[in-house]
């Protein structure tokens, strides 16, 4: 009796994602294996044999990847600042931080195109200070995007280590210094390791945020193409559903794979085991 | 010590200016009264903000991104509250399998379900475009309803459930009368949280636009692809007051501690 009052309970919103979410998924991965009815692989061969596509993917990998490291080097250092501070200052950085996550992608990639722009700020900056005598290309390259990026994820690492790095006992630190420890070595051998699972959380929505974001390659990218606007290249204006397919069955093995890995990283790397 | 934290002060400032600052760009150039954007603006006017209540498709577009989220929150919250309930009052077998069901929409690459929501929903089942918009923001708003519904469903004691239980109530009438309105500032919250992710969303939007239909950020990318002038910088202003009043309220409601809690 009780179970079936539970599922009755979960039933209506497992239909609804089942209709509209799970069989289109598995229908479309389904249908990247299939050419006239029978099994192939040759969707999958052509972009794996195709120079461009692999430069697309290589480009994907090393924007999130360079995003991933940036976010880490900045948002780690000012998580630990944060989680030092007072409830007030703490409460204060917290919402400055979140504001901007709450905020339209479009508008934060947007407000990089005034500033990276051939007559942006940084631009007109550089010359004025004599530093370049020509404009230089930022708007529509990989640094451009990585730029955004490290704009869009910065605040979701940052939350992700405050709320891992509050929880860390301060009592530890104090005992690492008074057996001796330097106090940078104390910090990278206790608080470091403690916050690896913090770290990994963080990592694997910044890397996997990165490499499907669509908004920010697609404002500050111009014509240099990651996976997710190839997909939609090839889905909207090439209207070449198949190669979509494809594409759209490698984004989410590539999804699942980086989730598994970290994960597997964070287990080896949790101190608690 | 000392020394080192001031070190760490002055990196925190500098980080926040890099996270704030292009915000605080948009918002001064939006003042430019020039057809050009321009940081620094040039002078001071708010003909761009006039601008936009001139342009019938931003006007269309926003009355489109407010009534999808609000339908599709509507719907979200019929499916998710039982689910969110179910989920946090009882154990039984395979609930992390159940919990991991309803997160996954954030799972999959938003592009990704765009994509294949535009071959499912619209060109398979034949859903109208403005249906398939609907139905593809209760997707991806249903996980946000169900976390933050099941996370303050989680401070609630159920034994005030139970007491009622005892003296005669039944099932629905407890569920109505005790557990919904002790839970009512986490579902304003939910409602808030999924109102922006749907509100903002631009890779599932992105596949569903038609002759007539689409939404504000859409036609945002589409007017920047055309323009550079300081009409979408005035939009931007808009959109973040709107932001920071919505933000404002969640931090009333369950307080901005949801944002850190994995």
């Amino acid at each position: 009796m009780k179970n079936t009052y539970i599922y009755l309970l979960l039933l209506p919103g497992f239909l609804f994602l089942a209709v509209f979410m799970l069989v289109p998924i598995l229908l479309t991965i389904g249908s990247t294996f299939f050419l006239e009815g029978s099994f192939t692989l040759s969707g999958y061969m052509q972009f794996f044999k195709d120079p461009y596509f692999l430069k697309i993917l290589l480009t994907t990998l090393q924007v999130s990847l360079v995003t991933t490291a940036l976010c880490v080097i900045l948002g780690f250092p000012v998580a630990y600042y944060i989680s030092k501070q007072s409830p007030r200052t703490k409460g204060v950085l917290l919402a400055l931080a979140i504001f901007p996550l709450l905020t339209s992608p479009v508008v934060r990639s947007f407000s990089w195109m005034i500033i990276l722009g051939k007559n942006g700020l940084l631009n007109r900056s550089l010359l004025a200070l004599g530093i370049v005598d020509q404009p230089l290309d930022i708007l529509y390259t990989p640094t451009a995007m990585m730029i955004g990026m490290v704009h869009l994820f910065l605040p979701l690492i940052l939350i992700t280590l405050v709320g891992v790095l509050e929880n860390i006992d301060s009592d530890l630190l104090k005992a690492a210094e008074s057996l001796g420890a330097s106090k940078l070595k104390a910090f990278f051998k206790v608080i470091v390791p403690l916050s690896m699972p913090g770290l990994i959380v963080g990592s694997i929505l910044v890397f996997v945020g990165s490499l499907t974001a669509y908004t920010t390659p697609a404002l500050l990218g111009g014509k240099q193409l990651v996976v997710s606007t190839f997909l939609y290249q090839n889905a909207i204006t090439l209207n070449d559903w198949n190669s979509a397919s494809v594409i759209a069955t490698i984004m989410i093995v590539v999804t699942f794979v980086v989730i598994a890995l970290m994960n597997v990283i964070a287990n080896k790397l949790n101190p608690k085991g | 010590m000392r020394e080192n934290h001031r070190g760490l002060g002055l990196f925190t400032l500098l980080v926040y200016v890099f996270l704030l600052g292009p915000l605080l760009i948009i918002g001064v150039a939006s003042f430019e009264p020039g057809t050009i954007l321009k940081f620094p603006p040039q002078g001071f006017s708010l003909k761009w903000y006039q601008h936009i209540f001139e342009v019938e498709m931003f006007m269309k577009t926003f009355q489109t991104s407010v009534l999808v989220s609000f339908m599709g929150n509507v719907l979200a919250l019929l499916l998710g509250i039982p689910a969110a309930y179910a989920l946090s009052r009882f154990s039984f077998k395979g609930k992390d399998t159940w919990n991991a069901i309803f997160i996954s929409p954030v799972l999959i690459p938003g592009i990704v379900l765009g994509f294949m929501m535009l071959k499912y929903l619209i060109v398979a089942y034949q859903l109208p475009i403005y249906t398939a918009l609907f139905v593809g923001h209760t997707v991806i708003m249903l996980p946000f309803i169900i976390r933050v519904i099941a996370s303050s469903l989680s401070n609630f004691d159920f034994s005030v459930e139970e007491a009622a239980h005892s003296l005669g109530a039944g099932h629905l009438r407890t569920f109505f009368t005790i557990v919904l309105p002790n839970i009512r500032s986490g579902i304003i919250a939910a409602v808030i949280i999924a109102f922006l992710e749907s509100f903002n969303n631009v890779d599932i939007s992105v596949f569903m636009t038609g002759p007539g239909v689409s939404t504000l950020p859409i036609q945002m990318l589409t007017y920047v692809e055309n323009n550079f002038d300081p009409t979408i910088a005035a939009i931007s202003v808009l959109l973040m007051i709107f932001t920071a009043i919505l933000m404002f309220v969640i931090e009333r409601m369950m307080g901005l501690s949801y944002f850190t809690k994995k």
